[in-house]
C-alpha cells in the first residue's frame, strides 16, 4: 500500500466517531519499500485537493520522510515540492506492520503490503 | 495499444482456484475486461493518467487491464483475502506494483453483511474514499445469493461516491431500469454501453448446465455536470 491510499483509510469501528481521532490511522512496527514510479505532474496537481494535507503532513513526520509544511501557491511549477508529494505518496510502500486508531486503540494489520480494513473475521 | 493486445495480455491473468459462491465469485473473462477498459479509455478517455477504484476486485481482472490502459493510481478493494492473493501474484508477474494497491475491506457495515437483513453501506469506510477517484470500474456480485439482495446497487452507489467522473458496471439487464432511476438520486446519468450475455461456466454444484447465459448489460454513469 502506498500512502495515497493510506490518507483515505480512517477507522470504521461503529462507536468510533471522533473525527480527529479516527484518522489519520498511525503506522505502528512498519516496513517500508520505495518503489520507483514515473512522476506525472499533472496527476499530481490534480490530486492535491483530493489529500488530507495535515493527516499526510503528521503521517510523514511519523515515518521521518521530509514533506513541506503547507502547499505553496503554485504547486505545479515547484519542482522540489512535486517531488517531495511523488516520493512520499506514490512511491513509498507499506509492506508490514499495522496501523492503529487514536481513538478506539484498534489495529489494522498490514500483511504483505495489504490492510486488512475488516474489523473480524466473521464479517464476511 | 490496440484491443487485441490487450485481450491478449489479459489472457495471462490468473483467476479464482477455488471460487466461492458465497461472495458470487464469477470470474471476468479477458474478453469482456478488455472491452470494458479498451472503450472507457478510446471512447471517453476515462482511464489514462487517471485515478481508478475497482470494486471487489477479486483476482484483479479489470485492475490490470486498467492498469495496462495507463491508470496512474489504481485502488483495488475485496473483501476475500484468497482473492486477493491471487491478485497480488497478478500485478507482480504484470509489473503494476508501482500503481495499484490492494485494500482487504467489506463495503457491507459489519452488523449487516453476512446475515439475511438488508445490507447498508459501509459509510465510515466509503467517507474516507469520498471523491478520491477518477473513475471506478467494477463487475459487482450481481445480488442473487441468499444473504445478498441488494449487494449490487450497495457496489454501484459506493462507485458512485468514490469517483467523480465515470463509473463502469456489469449488471443483470433484469435491473436496468431500477439502476437507471437509483443513478438520478445518486447525481448521475446512466447509459447501456453494451448488452452482454454472461457466460457463466458451471463452477458451482447448483449449476446443473454446462454453462449458463445470463443477460448483462454494461453500464457507464457520468456525473451530472
Amino acid at each position: 500500500m502506498r500512502i495515497i491510499t493510506h490518507n483515505m483509510l480512517k477507522c470504521h469501528v461503529k462507536n468510533c466517531t471522533d473525527p480527529n481521532k479516527q484518522f489519520p490511522l498511525r503506522f505502528k512496527d512498519v516496513q517500508l519499500e520505495q518503489v520507483e514510479a514515473e512522476r506525472n505532474d499533472e496527476f499530481l496537481v490534480r490530486m492535491l485537493p483530493r489529500l488530507d494535507w495535515p493527516a499526510l503532513l503528521k503521517t510523514s513526520k511519523e515515518l521521518g520522510m521530509g514533506l513541506p509544511e503547507s502547499i505553496p501557491e503554485n504547486p505545479g511549477e515547484d519542482e522540489e515540492f512535486l517531488q517531495a508529494v511523488h516520493t512520499f505518496i506514490m512511491e513509498t510502500h507499506v509492506k508490514e506492520g499495522s496501523m492503529v486508531c487514536d481513538g478506539c486503540a484498534h489495529e489494522y494489520k498490514i500483511s504483505n503490503g495489504i490492510p486488512n480494513m475488516l474489523l473480524a473475521e466473521h464479517e464476511i | 495499444m490496440k484491443l487485441k493486445q490487450l485481450e491478449g495480455y489479459l489472457g495471462d491473468v490468473a483467476t479464482f482456484r477455488e471460487p466461492k459462491v458465497q461472495l458470487e465469485q464469477y470470474p471476468t473473462t479477458a474478453h469482456l475486461a478488455s472491452r470494458i477498459l479498451y472503450t472507457a479509455e478510446s471512447s471517453f478517455g476515462d482511464i489514462d493518467g487517471k485515478a481508478v477504484i475497482d470494486l471487489g476486485c477479486g483476482c484483479g481482472m479489470l485492475t490490470v487491464a486498467a492498469a495496462m490502459m495507463g491508470a496512474k493510481s489504481v485502488l483495488s478493494i475485496d473483501v476475500d483475502a484468497d482473492a486477493l492473493e491471487i491478485a497480488q501474484e497478478n500485478i507482480d508477474d504484470f509489473e503494476i506494483a508501482d500503481t495499484v494497491d490492494l485494500v482487504r475491506a467489506s463495503l457491507c457495515a459489519e452488523e449487516t453483511a453476512g446475515c439475511n437483513g438488508e445490507l447498508v453501506l459501509n459509510e465510515h469506510l466509503v467517507g474516507g474514499m469520498k471523491a478520491k477517484f477518477d473513475t471506478a470500474v467494477l463487475n459487482p456480485p450481481f445480488g442473487t445469493k441468499p444473504g445478498n439482495k441488494g449487494i449490487d446497487v450497495l457496489f454501484l452507489q459506493a462507485a458512485c461516491l468514490m469517483a467523480r467522473d465515470a463509473v463502469y458496471s456489469l449488471h443483470k439487464s433484469s435491473t436496468r431500469e431500477f439502476l437507471v432511476k437509483k443513478a438520478q438520486t445518486w447525481g448521475f446519468d446512466c447509459e447501456v454501453l453494451a448488452e452482454l450475455k454472461f457466460d457463466v461456466p458451471m463452477m458451482y454444484k447448483f449449476h446443473k448446465k454446462k454453462s449458463v447465459d445470463i443477460a448483462v448489460d454494461l453500464l457507464r454513469l457520468s456525473r451530472k455536470k
